[in-house]
C-alpha cells in the first residue's frame, strides 16, 4: 500500500530521518519506535507532506507529492498528537469536516452521497452519538482527541497515521483510543495504520509490525517480537529497558 | 452551536430597520412616515416634495447611512474571516496593523496626489488595498518567523507594534502635506461624513466579489478554526486558501479605509456578537456578521453625529471606545483558556 524509498527529512545542516526504506501493506500496523529525537515526528510529518523531504514515496502505486490535497486526504488521514479547540464548535461539525475531501463540486456542500452515512458511524464508534451537539469547548482532553479520531474515521481513509495519539491521555482513554483504531483496521480488508508510540508495551500489544528508529536511521524493522527485542533496546535506548519494564509491572504480577 | 432557531433571523431583520432608524434621526430628524416616502419616490424617480427634508434624506443621509453599512458590514466580514483563518479571536484589521497599513498607503495617495486617470478613487484605493495587503504579509512572516505556532498574542503583539510603526509614518507624510492637513487628518480618524452614492456604489461592488469569495470558502474557514494543520489533513489546500483570503481581505479593507478613514474594532466586537449569537460555524457566522457590523456601524455613526450636536465626531472615535472595552473582555477570556464563546 505504501511504499518508502530511501526518505530522508532535513532542516538546515540537521538530518532528522536518514535514508529510511520500508513497505506497508494492507491490514498491517507499523509501529514506529524509538527514543526522543530519533526522527518518528519527522518521519510522520514527511509522510503526510507537512516537512519537506527527499526519496520516493508511493501510495497504492501513485506518487504521494503529485497528488492534490483532496486527493491525498482521500487516502491518508491524520490524528495528531495533541488536538485542541479555540471555538465552540459542536462535536458534530467536528466530525462533519473529515469529510471535506469527498465533497465534489464547487459549491462547499457539494454532492457526498456517503457523507450522513460515514459521519453518523463514525459518531457511534468513537461512542460520541450523545456529545454530537455538545461544544468541543467543554470535552475532557480524552472526550476532545476521541472526537477528532471521529473526523479522521469519516474522512475514510485507507492509511491512518497516528502521531503519539495516547501520549497524555490517561490508561482508560489509551485503551479506548487504541482498541477503536484496531477495530477500525479490522473492519475491512485494504487499511492499514502507521503509528509512532513512546510505550514499548503498547506497541508489542497492538502492532503487527514495528520499524526502530535511532538517530534518524533505521535500526530494525520487522514484527516487534523480532524488532523489540532486548538485546536491541538496550543498545539503542542505553539502557536495560526492557528490564525496567518488567520491574513497572512487577508490583501487580500474580504467583 | 446554535442558540436558538430564531436567532439567525434577528439580525437580518433588524437591518432594514436601523437603516430607516439612521435615515431619521440626526440634527433635523424627518418622521418616519416621511422618510419612507422619499425612498419610495427617490427610488422610482417620481418627483419630489418641497422642502428642505428630501434634500437631508436623499442627498446627504441616504448616501451616508449606506456607506457607513457596507464599510461596516465589510469590516466585520474581514474581521470573521481573519479571526477564523488565523485561529485567532483578537485578529481584526486595526489588531493586526491591516488598517494603519492601508491608512499609509492612502494617506501617501492622498498628500502626492496619486491618481487613475478616469478612475476616481482609484489612486487611494488602490494604494490602501497594496499597502494593505503588504502589512498583512509583513506582519504574518514577522509572526511566523518569530513564533511558528502563530500563537495568539505574539501575532497581536506584533500587528500593534506595526500599527504604531505605520502611523508614526503616516503622520510624517502629513506633517509635509501642506494646505492639505486638516482634511486628511479628519479623514484617518475615520468619518464617513460627506460620502456620495459613487462611493457607496464602489463599496457595494467590492463587498459583493470579496464577501463572495469569502463566503465560498466558509467550510475552508471552519477547517483552520480547528488548526492550521488539522485544515491541512483533511485535505485543505491550505497555501491556496490562505493566499485568496488574505488578498481579499486585504482588498476589502483597502476599499473600506480609502473611504472612511481607519474605522478601528468593528470587525473585533461585532464577530463576536454574531458568535455569540449563532456559534462559530461560518456558514451562519459570516452572514450573521455582516449583518451585524452593519446594524453596529449604523448605530455607531448616529451616536457620533448626535451625541455633542451640532459637533460631529469621528465614527472611530466612537467604535474604538466600545471596542477597546470588547477587547480586553475578549483578551481576558483567551487567557482562561479558549474564546470565550
Amino acid at each position: 500500500m505504501l511504499t518508502v524509498e530511501h526518505l530522508t527529512v532535513r532542516y538546515g545542516d540537521f538530518t532528522a530521518v536518514s535514508d529510511v526504506s520500508f513497505r506497508l501493506e494492507a491490514g498491517q500496523w507499523l509501529m514506529l519506535c524509538g527514543p526522543n529525537g530519533a526522527g518518528k515526528s519527522s518521519l510522520l510529518g514527511a509522510l503526510s507532506l507537512r516537512v519537506p523531504s527527499a526519496g520516493r514515496l508511493l501510495m497504492l502505486g501513485q506518487d504521494l507529492r503529485t497528488m492534490k490535497p483532496a486527493e491525498r486526504a482521500r487516502r491518508i488521514a491524520v490524528l495528531a498528537q495533541r488536538n485542541s479547540a479555540a471555538y465552540a464548535y459542536t462535536v458534530e461539525e467536528l466530525v462533519r469536516l473529515g469529510r471535506y475531501a469527498h465533497r465534489k463540486g464547487w459549491l462547499a456542500a457539494g454532492a457526498d452521497p456517503e457523507g450522513e452515512e460515514k459521519v453518523e458511524k463514525a459518531l457511534a464508534a468513537a461512542g460520541l452519538t450523545e456529545y454530537r451537539r455538545t461544544s468541543l469547548l467543554a470535552l475532557s482532553g480524552g472526550e476532545l482527541q476521541r472526537a477528532f479520531l471521529a473526523q479522521v474515521l469519516a474522512q475514510d481513509p485507507c492509511l491512518l497515521l497516528l502521531d503519539e495519539p495516547v501520549n497524555h491521555l490517561d490508561l482508560r482513554y489509551q485503551r479506548q483510543l487504541l482498541d477503536l483504531v484496531a477495530a477500525w483496521a479490522a473492519e475491512k480488508p485494504g487499511r492499514a495504520v502507521l503509528a509512532a508510540v513512546h510505550d514499548l508495551s503498547l506497541a508489542l500489544r497492538y502492532g503487527t509490525h514495528a520499524l526502530l528508529l535511532q538517530s534518524g536511521r533505521a535500526a530494525g524493522c520487522g514484527t516487534p517480537a523480532e524488532v523489540l527485542t532486548p538485546e536491541r533496546l538496550h543498545s539503542v535506548w542505553g539502557m536495560d529497558v526492557a528490564g525496567w519494564m518488567r520491574d513497572l509491572a512487577e508490583p501487580w504480577q500474580r504467583d | 452551536m446554535q442558540k436558538h432557531r430564531l436567532a439567525p433571523w434577528l439580525m437580518p431583520a433588524l437591518l432594514p430597520a436601523v437603516l430607516l432608524l439612521c435615515v431619521c434621526a440626526g440634527s433635523v430628524s424627518v418622521p418616519p412616515g416621511q422618510t419612507l416616502d422619499l425612498l419610495w419616490r427617490g427610488l422610482w424617480g417620481l418627483p419630489l416634495p418641497e422642502g428642505s427634508a428630501a434634500a437631508i434624506v436623499l442627498r446627504v443621509r441616504l448616501p451616508r447611512v449606506l456607506c457607513v453599512a457596507l464599510t461596516g458590514a465589510s469590516l466585520s466580514l474581514c474581521g470573521a474571516a481573519m479571526q477564523g483563518l488565523l485561529r485567532n479571536p483578537l485578529a481584526d484589521g486595526s489588531t493586526l496593523g491591516v488598517s494603519s497599513g492601508a491608512s499609509l498607503g492612502a494617506v501617501l495617495a492622498m498628500a502626492f496626489g496619486l491618481s487613475v486617470p478616469g478612475l476616481p478613487y482609484a489612486g487611494t484605493m488602490g494604494m490602501a488595498m497594496v499597502f494593505a495587503f503588504l502589512s498583512l504579509a509583513l506582519i504574518l512572516t514577522l509572526a511566523f518567523g518569530l513564533d511558528r505556532s502563530l500563537a495568539t498574542h505574539s501575532i497581536i503583539l506584533i500587528g500593534v507594534i506595526f500599527s504604531m510603526f505605520a502611523t508614526a509614518l503616516t503622520s510624517l507624510v502629513i506633517s509635509f502635506a501642506g494646505e492639505k492637513v486638516k482634511s486628511i487628518t479628519f479623514w484617518t480618524m475615520g468619518s464617513l461624513s460627506g460620502v456620495n452614492y459613487t462611493q457607496a456604489g464602489v463599496l457595494a461592488g467590492f463587498l459583493a466579489v470579496c464577501g463572495g469569495v469569502i463566503f465560498r470558502c466558509r467550510e475552508e474557514l471552519n477547517a483552520f478554526a480547528m488548526g492550521e494543520e488539522n485544515a491541512w489533513h483533511i485535505g485543505v489546500n491550505v497555501r491556496r486558501v490562505k493566499l485568496v483570503l488574505l488578498m481579499t481581505v486585504s482588498v476589502l479593507i483597502g476599499a473600506c479605509v480609502s473611504v472612511g478613514g481607519s474605522i478601528g474594532f468593528v470587525g473585533l466586537v461585532t464577530p463576536h456578537m454574531a458568535r455569540m449569537v449563532v456559534g462559530p460555524n461560518h456558514r451562519r457566522l459570516l452572514p450573521a456578521s455582516l449583518c451585524a457590523g452593519a446594524v453596529f456601524l449604523m448605530l455607531a455613526d448616529l451616536l457620533a453625529r448626535t451625541i455633542v450636536r451640532p459637533v460631529e465626531l469621528p465614527i472611530g472615535v466612537v467604535t474604538s471606545l466600545v471596542g477597546a472595552v470588547v477587547f480586553v473582555v475578549i483578551f481576558l477570556g483567551t487567557r482562561k483558556g479558549g474564546a470565550p464563546c
